[in-house]
């Protein structure tokens, strides 16, 4: 059978670009045809900026990689029209289970509150996500949208010339030039661009191996997510087990440090770790192998002049929690609006710095919590050993420890605290829906709040007069006054009679008041977009 | 805040009774069991800025030259 993965899905084609004898100037061009560099590339061709995709491969994602995606990145997934797919072929999953040497500590549920479209993690192959968003991509070119995808485009040379970047690319046919207005750089955690550009990426190194085995099985065991600390099947390390589509099936074994790496992947050394996990009898085909290290770091910045980079090329984190690919999505949402607003000559470039603030803070949020997952997973001294055990074994007794069980604190959206274009609150409304926080999803009437919102300003009306329209020096913002509905009323009234939610491209909250005023409106509508 | 005035009812029972529970244990079962009476206690506390005032009390004291 030929996998998804061993398939070119956009082989070279030459462009025209090729021929002109001289560098074709484009508004937007991404570099990396990942899941973020691909979500990038559709969230502003669907908005009608001109955008192209250089990827020095054809195929999608060698191997499953990245498997969970959380629910807040299947709601940017919905905005850019290819959640759905997404979900229906994903995994759902809301049940984790820990286990500690040979028994099983305690289960935890992620579903803590109802009321929202999308489930609050599904499992699905890299590949797949990948090729749907190819996908995706293909459809709005079908309805004649300006994106074009270059398959074995590689980027050899680049420059920033202060208006736009230079950028030399190779191709099976020869090299060929091009410039870029702006230049998204999404080429993973070993950037070529950043490497060409010259900036650091620093951060701290994980002494520790893991060996990465999807296996094709058939297995009765349910959709959860099972952690083992110190289990008899692995001693002294940690395992992880998790179900993908078409009876795919991740399993990750910590394996220490002092390792060697060739010998540790040979199927013959795989397959007895295997089967002391899974059982002598188990049935099971290696689908895709692999050994990693992690690290925790980021760059200083994610907008270098005319370069912005997203996703694994800005910040890196281990994989506990589910917090690459998840970040990077919202690397893009937050991107996308800020770069169209400023080609269209609405906003300062400035505005592209607020890009840099806030998902440098998402970053941080992500190192943090993923090097302590780290911490207790793999204890750095004797003492974090010893209290590790401890909150493990009272873990099983006793309601208190599970909270301090880390196995990987999964991904959730940033609230972009501190930001400069977060406008006013009130502090008689939910604290959860406060300035910089993404909406949260609410069923109101016939739909859900999330489908109705997205891709341009709009006002959020609960028991409030406003005016349909407000513009303000050539943005327009639509009101949206929605049925009420118990979740509505907890989400965005709380105790207040009345609220107005100033909201950006990016479903994230810019402003809100308890009552309409006009004044407020647009001086809120100009601090988010920079002004 | 965290109190460093005197507040057991009876010392000496409290402290023979922390030396009973480690009686006849290996010093790893022992460092296991005072990480988990670690725990307990700062679970019942609860209060962050007490807990933290306790880690800062507890630490090495700088000898002074």
């Amino acid at each position: 059978m030929t996998k998804i993965f061993e398939t070119p899905l956009y082989p070279y084609q030459r462009s025209p670009d090729q021929d002109t004898g001289a560098a074709t100037r484009h508004p937007v061009v991404v570099i990396g045809a990942g899941p973020v560099g691909l979500a990038a590339a559709i969230d502003l061709a669907q908005q009608n900026i001109p955008v192209v995709v250089l990827d020095d491969n054809d195929k999608v994602s060698f191997g499953s990689r990245a498997i969970c995606f959380a629910k807040r990145p299947l709601e940017i997934l919905d905005r850019l029209g290819c959640g759905e797919p997404m979900v229906e072929k994903g995994v759902r999953w809301d049940t984790g289970r820990v286990f500690f040497d040979e028994a099983e500590t305690y289960s935890f549920s992620l579903l803590n509150e109802t009321g929202h479209k999308k489930p609050a993690f599904i499992n699905l192959q890299q590949y797949y996500f990948e090729e749907y968003l190819v996908n995706r991509l293909r459809e709005l070119q079908a309805e004649g949208k300006p994106v074009d995808l270059r398959g074995e485009n590689k980027v050899t040379a680049l420059a920033d010339n202060g208006d736009h970047v230079r950028l030399e690319v190779d191709t099976p046919e020869g090299p060929y030039l091009l410039e870029a207005d702006w230049l998204i750089a999404a080429d993973g955690a070993n950037s070529p661009t950043r490497r060409m550009l010259g900036h650091d990426f620093a951060g701290r190194v994980f002494e520790d191996n893991f060996l990465i085995a999807d296996v094709i099985m058939e297995a009765d065991f349910p959709s959860e997510r099972w952690f083992w600390f110190d289990p008899p099947f692995n001693r002294g390390q940690s395992a992880l087990l998790h179900k993908q589509p078409d009876n795919v099936w991740r399993i990750d074994l910590q394996l220490g440090w002092d390792i060697d790496r060739e010998q540790e992947m040979k199927p013959e050394n795989v397959i007895p770790r295997l089967k002391a996990m899974l059982g002598e009898e188990a049935k099971f085909e290696l689908e895709w192998v692999s050994i990693y290290t992690f690290q925790c770091r980021r760059m200083e910045r994610f907008r270098y002049g005319r370069t912005l980079f997203v996703g694994d090329a800005a910040h890196q984190v281990s994989p506990f929690g589910a917090r690459g690919a998840n970040s990077g999505l919202q690397d893009t949402d937050n991107l996308a609006w800020k770069l169209k607003l400023v080609l269209e000559g609405v906003a300062d470039e400035r505005l592209l710095d607020s890009y840099s603030y806030e998902r440098v803070y998402g970053a941080e949020e992500n190192i943090l919590n993923s090097t302590r997952s780290t911490d207790f997973i793999t204890p750095k001294s004797d003492q974090s050993r010893i209290f590790r055990d401890a909150v493990l074994t009272l873990a099983q007794e006793h309601a208190f420890a599970r909270p301090l069980v880390n196995s990987g604190r999964l991904s959730v959206p940033c609230t972009y605290d501190g930001s400069a274009l977060n406008g006013p609150d009130d502090a008689n409304l939910p604290n959860a829906t406060r300035p910089g926080a993404p909406l949260k999803d609410a069923e109101s009437g016939s739909g859900w709040l999330l489908d109705r919102v997205g891709n341009q300003f709009q006002l959020l009306t609960f028991n409030a007069h406003a005016p349909d329209v407000v513009n303000v020096d050539g943005i327009k913002i639509s009101r949206l006054d929605l049925p009420a509905s118990d979740d509505l009323n907890a989400r965005y009234l709380g105790d207040a009679k009345s609220a107005v939610y100033l909201i950006r491209p990016d479903q994230h909250i810019a402003a809100r008041w308890l009552e309409f005023d006009e004044a407020a409106v647009k001086a809120a509508l100009n601090t988010a977009i920079g002004k | 805040m965290l109190t460093t005035k005197p507040n057991l009812s009876n010392p000496d029972d409290f402290y023979a009774n922390l030396l009973h529970a480690h009686e006849d244990l290996s010093k790893a079962e022992s460092d296991a069991l005072n990480a988990r009476l670690i725990l307990l206690l700062a679970n019942h506390i609860g209060n962050a800025e007490v807990l933290n005032q306790a880690l800062k009390a507890s630490q090495p004291r700088k000898d002074t030259p």
